[in-house]
């Protein structure tokens, strides 16, 4: 354990940091024993809170709910890699009257809330057409163009970070352009960007949390409805608790995945793209962080 | 256009108390963030240990779920009354300040190894080298990343539009109370965040040509 910010620890400061642990260690156990205090204080782990989440009933409709943030994250997830590999491919397009309509697309999308773009697929757009749709309709729509957009970006900061050579030596080998984009650029640019592909699909899977707010029957939205029940006391924070255990499993199981998927694909890479650290990477990848 | 004239007294409302969201949650998440930045890398190894937990666990929570808590749980544990919109502004800090961390911690890294080295060769402590050679190179390597960030937090304030917060994600609610076309509506807020969005964007051109770094 060495970094180059600090010195290796003399006696004197081997002391300090102990202190200065410890201290860091009381406190975070003192804040969340503040929490738990409170909790326990103001009756949150009774056992009448916790009773409605015993029947069956309330845990196959929870059970339900994360089908249906599950199915909407996997429809979103696979609407905006395609979406995505659309428009980076239309961007990186020679013809100007093809790629400027495509940079338009993509930086519009990316600058409308989510939000405000479920609103619109939701409140918006069906009494315009005369027509009624449920809620998911709005919440995929909405998750795919704006993640569509955002990995339509890091696809082509992957493409342009690649060594010119790959392009070269493509084209030397008598590769049409759309062969050496499709054989040679997008594989490895996929390849050294997995890590921000990644993150923008465990934000995509969180960003289904917005369903709750266009009415759509996800895991927070059944939170809202089990915690306002009066006749279990309303038990609105140990709700809160099982949907944040849901997310936050889902969300760092689907990290954990895309780790190991990370470390295969590292295994049996065949060709030298950028190597992980080097600057032209770095920076695509710095570049292309969201939320 | 007329939707726009005729409600400019929700627009102006609501758009008002965006930008306050954020700029109380920017300043907060900005402040927040470089305390837990700073710990992630400290000598320290419970700090360490801290600053990882914090960002691991708040990056793979919903932010809809955190406002979610802070709008409905908090006002059940008995402490000191808050408003929806300070709820908000605590929530939206907690959440960006862990994003803001990890783009420091990734701009640490960018700062060439001679510069920790010089540092300490002439006796400065960890603090002193993080925050009077480090962090100020830091700072302007990584200003594209913080500012998709700070664009990220002006989108997310939309989210506590479902919370009872009255800004530019509820001018919708109100004004479909008011009988006016939602999709109109709606194309006018968007229009609104593009030109916001732009206007950071061009904010980070700026500063990025006045902070160039000289290497």
């Amino acid at each position: 354990m060495s970094s180059v910010l600090y010195d290796a620890p003399g006696a004197k400061a081997r002391i300090r940091h102990l202190v200065l642990g410890v201290a860091t260690f009381v406190v975070v156990v003192a804040i969340i024993g503040f929490v738990i205090w409170r909790l326990a204080e103001t009756g949150q782990f009774t056992e009448a809170k916790w009773k409605i989440f015993t029947f069956p009933f309330v845990q196959q409709t929870i059970l339900q709910a994360v089908g249906a943030t599950l199915s909407a994250f996997a429809v979103a997830a696979a609407g905006s890699l395609v979406l995505g590999l659309a428009l980076a491919v239309g961007r990186l397009s020679d013809r100007a009257w093809v790629s400027t309509p495509f940079h338009w697309f993509t930086e519009l999308f990316r600058a409308i809330p989510v939000l405000i773009l479920m609103m619109m697929f939701y409140y918006g757009l069906p009494p315009l057409l005369g027509l009624k749709w449920p809620p998911y309709v709005a919440v995929v729509v909405a998750l795919v163009l704006y993640n569509g957009s955002v990995l339509a970006e890091v696809f082509r900061a992957g493409i342009e970070a690649l060594p010119k050579g790959q392009r070269e030596a493509g084209v030397a080998i008598g590769l049409t352009k759309s062969q050496v984009t499709s054989i040679i650029l997008l594989p490895q640019a996929v390849r050294s960007m997995l890590p921000v592909i990644i993150s923008q699909l465990v934000v995509t899977l969180k960003d289904t949390a917005l369903g709750f707010i266009v009415t759509y029957n996800e895991i927070l939205f059944q939170a809202k409805y089990f915690g306002s029940q009066i006749q279990y006391g309303s038990p609105i924070v140990p709700s809160a608790i099982v949907a944040g255990v849901l997310y936050v499993g889902m969300c760092l199981i689907l990290s954990g995945l895309a780790k190991l998927a990370e470390r295969q694909l590292r295994r049996s890479q065949r060709v030298a793209g950028p190597k992980k650290g080097a600057p032209a990477l770095n920076a695509a990848q710095d570049a292309a962080t969201t939320i | 256009m007329s939707t726009l004239l005729n409600n400019l007294d929700v627009f102006t409302t609501g758009f008002r108390n965006t930008i306050i969201l954020f700029l109380v949650s920017g300043l907060f998440a900005l402040i927040l963030g470089t305390i837990i930045g700073t710990m992630r890398v400290s000598p320290v190894p419970a700090m360490r240990g801290f600053g990882t937990l914090y960002v691991n666990v708040v990056r793979n929570t919903p932010l809809t779920l955190v406002l979610f808590f802070f709008a409905f749980g908090y006002p059940k544990l008995g402490l000191p009354e808050i408003d929806f919109t300070t709820a908000a502004i605590v929530g939206l800090s907690l959440y960006t300040a862990s994003y803001v961390a990890e783009v420091l911690r990734s701009g640490i890294n960018t700062v060439p190894v001679g510069q920790a080295e010089a540092a300490r060769a002439i006796g400065l402590p960890f603090l002193q080298t993080l925050t009077l050679v480090i962090l100020p190179q830091a700072f302007r390597s990584v200003l594209p990343p913080l500012f998709s960030v700070l664009i990220a937090l002006l989108k997310n304030t939309t989210v506590a539009a479902g919370f009872s917060v009255a800004e530019a994600g509820s001018i919708r609610a109100f004004l479909a109370e008011r009988g006016e076309p939602g999709m109109i509506v709606l194309l006018w807020v968007a229009l609104i965040f593009v030109i916001l969005v732009l206007i950071l964007a061009q904010l980070q051109r700026y500063f990025e040509k006045k902070w160039k770094v000289a290497r």
